[in-house]
């Protein structure tokens, strides 16, 4: 069996079979994976017998939930309204610059993802950034950066 | 000067939550359920259903299981309320969806939490714990378990957080059936908001009178205000219902305020000149608790084109009026503005935006149109210049 096999199995003896235990079991993977791989998506369909269309139809209705590989960490940088007004496009600059990627790219360590999100709550600490489940307020573009470098020196 | 901004402290107050629900579980459950409608209470997610009706309605229905839902979905741009509330009181919330399964007679709840609020579990999870421990010393049957959601605005609507919760796509269902008939697995549901609920708690300490009296006729007690945008307090304020613009703007304006969207990206844009005769309540302009204020710094055509990317994002693609309006009038206000389309197409705009209001199968396309009509209407100019 292979690692993703095994995740997936562990996961449904964990949650169940049944189609409602589909979404905390994506959400597992995605948490180990960062993103959902065909093999992944394969293995959850057996485990709930379901078709593996049904659990991709699934997955890519939840922005949350990539299909496509993903380093990581992954950023997101809220970009709604107030976190826009409030400078969230300085933010997504500096960082681009420190890991030289583009936004919606890894970094091709495979250790950051750089994406945008929609409202994370936060409107009156804009602007936000989310990295991975953590959060981090009323970032500027120096305390992001900051904030990525700690990341760096860690692994 | 008078100050006519009235804050109140009923969501945030610690109470000794196991001593009012000790005294309610000795009560019958039309007892308490007469005591929130009488209260006058009404959802406070936005669309403001009387909450009392709700759990009569689902109390009424003959069925095995029934659920408790507290939706903590909070995707609305420029509210931030239930995540303080969670943060802050949890055992409140948790204390209001027992008072909610015993008067509806429901054993078994749920959280709804945003992914975006992932950070919250550990904590969570622990109240829960504490609370289960605490329901079995009183001998009641109730269990709360969190779902999680994965980034969909949608699933704020209550029957595709129900889609979402069975593993499926957030798609919104048609209604009726509404959920205190058929909501989760298709058993009798009560879906409140996590404010909804500490009221309902509140009003099960204090009586319905204390409630009752705050507000006004249509918009009783009081709400908690998620205040962002362009103000020197930006935060969470607790406030009576039914005050003024005006008098809001002067308590939170920063001196140049120009707009106030009131309700969030799909709440209505209220421009300065009506500040004076807009009502803050469901009288007037309702809310979620998302008061976004604007300085005249600000280019309303951003802030449109903002709100329309971020319903053509979110819209579920379901329903042709929500899919493709939603696209067309971000593509349209950009032609307008790069002038490939004469201004006069605005007007063609909001004819499809009549349409979305009539046709879209859910709330996210009945009320996209909300702030590109305000804004068309109060800030044209500044659309096609």
């Amino acid at each position: 069996m292979t690692n993703i096999e095994e995740l997936v199995k562990q996961q449904a003896e964990l949650h169940g079979t049944t189609r409602e235990s589909l979404m905390p079991i994506l959400q597992a993977v995605i948490r180990s994976e960062r993103f959902l791989s065909e093999d992944a998506m394969v293995a959850i369909a057996r485990e709930l017998d379901i078709s593996t269309a049904d659990v991709f139809g699934t997955a890519s209705f939840y922005t949350f939930m990539d299909t496509t590989p993903k380093g990581k960490n992954i950023i997101r940088v809220c970009k709604t309204i107030t976190c826009h007004m409030k400078g969230k496009d300085a933010v997504i600059g500096a960082l681009e610059d420190l890991l030289k990627i583009k936004l919606g790219q890894n970094t091709s360590d495979g250790k950051f993802s750089l994406l945008q999100a929609n409202c994370l709550g936060w409107c009156h600490k804009g602007p936000v950034m989310l990295i991975n489940d953590e959060v981090h307020p009323e970032v500027t573009p120096e305390s992001a950066v900051e904030v990525i470098q700690g990341y760096l020196k860690q692994k | 000067m008078e100050n006519k901004i009235k804050k109140v402290d009923l969501i945030f107050e610690q109470v000794d939550y196991l001593e009012i629900l000790d005294r309610s579980f000795k009560r019958t459950q039309d007892e308490i359920i007469l005591d929130i409608i009488d209260s006058g209470l009404r959802g406070r997610g936005g669309a403001g259903f009387p909450t009392g009706l709700k759990w009569k309605f689902a109390k009424n229905e003959e069925a095995d299981q029934k659920y408790v839902i507290c939706n903590a979905d909070e995707g609305e741009p420029g509210t931030f309320k239930d995540r303080e509330i969670l943060t802050q009181v949890p055992e409140k919330v948790l204390g209001g969806m027992a008072l909610c399964g015993k008067s509806t007679g429901a054993t078994r709840g749920y959280i709804y939490l945003r992914g975006e609020y992932n950070f919250l579990l550990p904590q969570l999870n622990a109240a829960i714990d504490k609370f289960h421990e605490d329901l079995k010393n009183m001998n009641f049957d109730f269990t709360i378990e969190i779902k999680s959601g994965s980034g969909a605005y949608v699933c704020g609507e209550e029957t595709a957080l129900m889609e979402s919760m069975e593993g499926k796509r957030g798609e919104p269902r048609n209604k009726p059936p509404f959920p205190t008939t058929s909501g989760y697995l298709g058993k009798p549901t009560s879906i409140n908001n996590v404010e909804t609920l500490v009221f309902a708690l509140m009003i099960a300490k204090e009586g319905p009178t204390k409630f009752k009296e705050m507000g006004t006729f249509d918009s009783r007690g009081s709400k908690v205000f998620s205040v962002s945008g362009d103000t020197p307090k930006a935060g969470i304020y607790e406030l009576e219902l039914g005050m003024s613009l005006e008098d809001f703007v002067n308590e939170f304006g920063d001196g140049d305020t120009k707009a106030v969207q009131i309700g969030g990206a799909s709440g209505f844009c209220v421009a300065r000149k009506h500040f004076k005769e807009t009502v803050i309540g469901f009288e007037g302009i309702p809310t979620g608790g998302s008061m976004m204020l604007f300085n005249s710094t600000r280019s309303m055509f951003n802030i449109l084109n903002d709100y329309l990317e971020f319903f053509e994002e979110e819209s579920c693609g379901q329903c042709t009026p929500c899919r493709v309006g939603c696209q067309q009038l971000l593509k349209g206000i950009e032609a307008v503005k790069k002038g490939i389309r004469p201004p006069s197409y605005l007007d063609e705009l909001q004819k499809l935006s009549d349409t979305m209001r009539l046709a879209s199968k859910c709330g996210l396309g009945q009320s996209a149109p909300n702030p590109f009509n305000s804004i068309i209407n109060n800030f044209r100019e500044e659309i096609i210049y």
